[in-house]
C-alpha cells in the first residue's frame, strides 16, 4: 500500500495556495471601465509589450489611422473591446487550466479502457497508476461543469455565442451564421450534452474502478470480463462524445470557424499528455521504492507511446493547417491568421516543443529507457500541450490582449496542486499493483 | 588450419534460448545460430554487440530530407515556378507547407531503402548468393547452433549439449578456415 507522504501533500497544498493567490489577484486586477483600460494602456505602452510587438504594430497602425480621423466613437469602441478582452482574461486562464488537467485525466481513462479492450499483456502493473490519475475525473468534471454553467448564466463572456443578442433578428448584433447554427448551438442543449458526456465518462470510471478492486479478491475472472466488455462499449461512447466535446468546449470559442478533424486533434493532444503523465507518475512512484515489478521495458513502452502520439498530434496539426492554408478561404483561414499574427511565438514555439523536441529526444531506443530523460521530455511535452490549449482558447476570448502573467500561471499552479493532491490521495486507497488480473504474470515478466 | 565445430539442432525457440544461455555460462564459444524466424532476445543472449543500423537510418533520413528540400527548391522555385492556387512561389519558405509531404516521404523513402541496402551489404547478401546455412531444416522448423569445438572434449561437450535439449548433435570438420 502506498501512503501519501506529508511532504507531497504540503507541496501540493502550497501550489494550490500560491495558485489561488495568483488567480484571485488576476480577477481583482481586471479593469472595471474603459477609463481604467485607457490608464492601463497609457502606463503599459512604454514597455512590457515586446512579446506582442508584431501584433501591436499592425494593430496600432490601424488604430492610429482611425484616431487621425478624430472619430472619438471608434476609440471608445476599441477601448470597450479591449475591456471585454481583459475581463475575459482571468476566466479564460482558469478555463484553460481546468480543461488541460481534465484532458489528462480523460485521456488516461481512454488509455486505460484501450488496455482492457485490447487485453494488453504489458500494462496491468500500471493499472492502479492509471486509476489514480482518472480519480481526478469527477473533480475535474464538477469544476468544468460549474465553469460552463457560469458562462451559460453570463457571469463571464468567454463563450461569445451564448450572447442571446446574436440570434435575435431584431438586434443590431444579429449574427446570421451563429443564428443558423442555433438549432445545435444553444445554451440548454449545450448543457444537456455536457451532462450526458460527463455522466457517461464518470460512470465508466466508477464501475471499472469498482470491478478492478473487486477483482483483487474474486474467485474467477468474471470482473475482468465485465471490465473488458464495459471498456469496449465505453470506447465507442468515448470517441463520439470526445469529438462533440471538443467542438462544444473548445471549437465554439470561434463560433464562425470549424474544422472537421478538430476532435481528432484534441484527442491526440489529450492522449499524449495523459500517457506522459502516466509515465511520470510511474517513474516517480518507482523512485520512491514502489512498483518494483515495473521495469525499464514498461517505461520504454510508455515512452514509445509518447513518441508516437507526439508525431500523430503533429500529423493532425499539420493536416489541419495545410488544408486551410492551401484552400485560403477567408472564413477558414482567419483562425490561423490571428494565431500567426498575434500569437506567433506560442503558436510556433508549441510546435517545436510538441514535435521537434520529442522526436529528437525520444528517437533513440536507449533514451526511452533512461528515466530522467523521459521525465525531462515529458515536462516539455506537457508544457507544449498546455500552450496548445492556450492557443486554442485565448485568441478567441482575449485576442491581442494576451499575456502570460498572474492569472495564467496562478490557474496552472492551482490546478496542478489540486491534480497532484487528488491523484496521489487516490493512489493510497488500493494496492499499487492489482492482485489477480489474468495478464498480471505476463505484465510482471514483460521484457523487451 | 582445420577447425572443428559442433552442430546442435533444437526444435523449439524457448529451449534454444535457454541452451544458448547455458552454453555461454560454460564458456563455450557459439559461432552462429541459424533460425527459421527471428527469435526475440537471441542477440542479447548470444552477447552480440548492438546493431548500429539505427544510426545509419537516421543519417539516411536526414539525407532524404536534404534531397527533398534541394529538389523541390530546384523544381518549384528556381527552374519552373508555377502559380498553383495563387500560392507564392518566389521563395522556398513561403511555399514550404506544400512541400512538407514531399519532405516527409523522401525522408522515409531514403531511410527505408538505404537501410535495407545497408543491411544486405553488411550481412553479405546479394542476388544468386549461395545459401550459407548448413542444414536446410533451419529454413523450416529447426534451430541450429554452431559451437566451436576447439580443444574441448567432444564426448563431454555433446553430452552437455544433449542435456540442454538438443535433438541432434554432429561434429563437423571444416577444411577451409572460418
Amino acid at each position: 500500500m502506498y501512503t501519501l507522504p506529508n511532504k507531497l501533500k504540503v507541496f501540493a497544498i502550497v501550489f494550490m495556495v500560491v495558485g489561488a493567490i495568483g488567480m484571485i489577484s488576476g480577477f481583482l486586477s481586471v479593469p472595471g471601465s474603459t477609463a481604467e483600460v485607457k490608464e492601463m494602456m497609457a502606463s503599459h505602452h512604454d514597455g512590457g509589450h515586446d512579446a506582442e510587438a508584431s501584433a501591436e504594430d499592425s494593430h496600432g497602425g490601424t488604430h492610429e489611422a482611425t484616431a487621425a480621423t478624430d472619430s472619438h466613437d471608434s476609440e471608445e469602441a476599441h477601448l470597450e473591446h479591449t475591456l471585454h478582452q481583459l475581463q475575459n482574461r482571468p476566466w479564460s486562464a482558469l478555463y484553460i487550466a481546468s480543461f488541460f488537467f481534465f484532458m489528462i485525466t480523460l485521456g488516461a481513462l481512454a488509455f486505460y479502457a484501450i488496455q482492457y479492450a485490447a487485453q494488453a499483456g504489458w500494462s496491468p502493473v500500471l493499472f492502479r497508476v492509471m486509476e489514480g490519475i482518472t480519480a481526478y475525473l469527477p473533480v475535474a468534471s464538477v469544476i468544468l461543469f460549474v465553469l460552463l454553467l457560469l458562462s451559460a448564466f453570463h457571469v463571464n463572456h468567454i463563450f461569445h455565442w451564448m450572447d442571446p443578442e446574436l440570434v435575435n433578428p431584431e438586434s443590431d448584433h444579429y449574427d446570421k451564421l451563429i443564428a443558423g447554427k442555433s438549432a445545435y448551438l444553444n445554451v440548454p442543449f449545450f448543457l444537456i450534452r455536457a451532462v450526458i458526456f460527463l455522466l457517461g465518462w464518470n460512470l465508466y470510471r466508477w464501475i471499472s474502478r469498482k470491478n478492478s478492486i473487486a477483482d483483487d479478491t474474486a474467485e474467477d475472472h468474471s470482473y475482468f470480463k465485465k471490465n473488458f466488455k464495459l471498456s469496449a462499449a465505453f470506447l465507442v461512447f468515448f470517441i463520439v462524445t470526445e469529438s462533440i466535446m471538443s467542438w462544444d468546449w473548445i471549437m465554439t470559442f470561434d463560433p464562425h470557424w470549424f474544422s472537421t478533424l478538430f476532435g481528432w486533434y484534441v484527442f491526440a493532444g489529450m492522449m499524449v499528455s495523459a500517457i506522459t503523465v502516466i509515465a511520470m507518475v510511474t517513474i516517480y512512484l518507482k523512485s520512491q521504492g514502489y512498483l518494483e515489478q515495473v521495469n525499464d521495458s514498461h517505461i520504454h513502452d510508455l515512452a514509445k507511446f509518447m513518441f508516437a502520439f507526439s508525431i500523430f498530434w503533429t500529423y493532425l496539426w499539420f493536416s489541419q493547417f495545410m488544408l486551410i492554408w492551401y484552400a485560403d478561404i477567408p472564413e477558414e483561414v482567419t483562425y490561423f491568421v490571428t494565431r500567426i499574427q498575434d500569437y506567433n511565438l506560442p503558436f510556433f514555439g508549441m510546435v517545436a516543443m510538441n514535435f521537434v523536441f520529442p522526436v529528437l529526444l525520444l528517437m533513440n531506443s536507449d533514451y526511452k529507457r533512461v528515466n530522467w530523460f523521459v521525465i525531462m521530455t515529458g515536462i516539455v511535452i506537457l508544457a507544449g500541450h498546455y500552450v496548445d490549449v492556450f492557443n486554442m482558447v485565448m485568441p478567441a476570448t482575449v485576442g491581442t490582449s494576451w499575456f502570460i502573467g498572474l492569472p495564467e500561471i496562478g490557474s496552472m499552479l492551482f490546478f496542478f496542486g489540486l491534480f497532484v493532491l487528488v491523484v496521489f490521495s487516490a493512489l493510497t486507497k488500493a494496492p499499487l499493483v492489482p492482485k489477480r488480473n489474468p495478464f498480471l504474470k505476463e505484465s510482471k515478466h514483460f521484457h523487451y | 588450419m582445420a577447425s572443428k565445430v559442433i552442430h546442435a539442432i533444437y526444435n523449439d525457440d524457448d529451449i534454444l534460448m535457454n541452451a544458448v544461455k547455458a552454453v555461454r555460462n560454460e564458456h563455450y564459444h557459439i559461432d552462429e545460430v541459424y533460425t527459421p524466424f527471428p527469435v526475440h532476445g537471441l542477440d542479447k543472449a548470444m552477447g552480440l554487440a548492438g546493431t548500429r543500423i539505427a544510426i545509419t537510418s537516421f543519417m539516411y533520413g536526414v539525407l532524404g530530407l536534404i534531397v527533398a528540400i534541394v529538389m523541390m527548391n530546384f523544381i518549384m522555385i528556381k527552374d519552373w515556378p508555377q502559380d498553383i492556387g495563387g500560392k507564392p512561389s518566389f521563395t522556398y519558405i513561403q511555399n514550404m507547407p506544400a512541400f512538407v509531404p514531399i519532405m516527409f516521404e523522401m525522408t522515409v523513402f531514403f531511410a527505408a531503402h538505404l537501410m535495407v541496402i545497408t543491411f544486405y551489404m553488411r550481412s553479405k547478401l546479394w542476388p544468386f548468393k549461395k545459401a550459407e546455412n548448413p542444414d536446410p531444416r533451419t529454413t523450416d522448423d529447426h534451430f541450429l547452433m554452431v559451437v566451436d569445438a576447439g580443444h574441448h572434449d567432444y564426448k563431454k561437450m555433446s553430452q552437455f549439449l544433449k542435456d540442454t535439449g538438443a535433438i541432434e548433435i554432429s561434429l563437423i570438420e571444416n577444411e577451409d578456415d572460418h
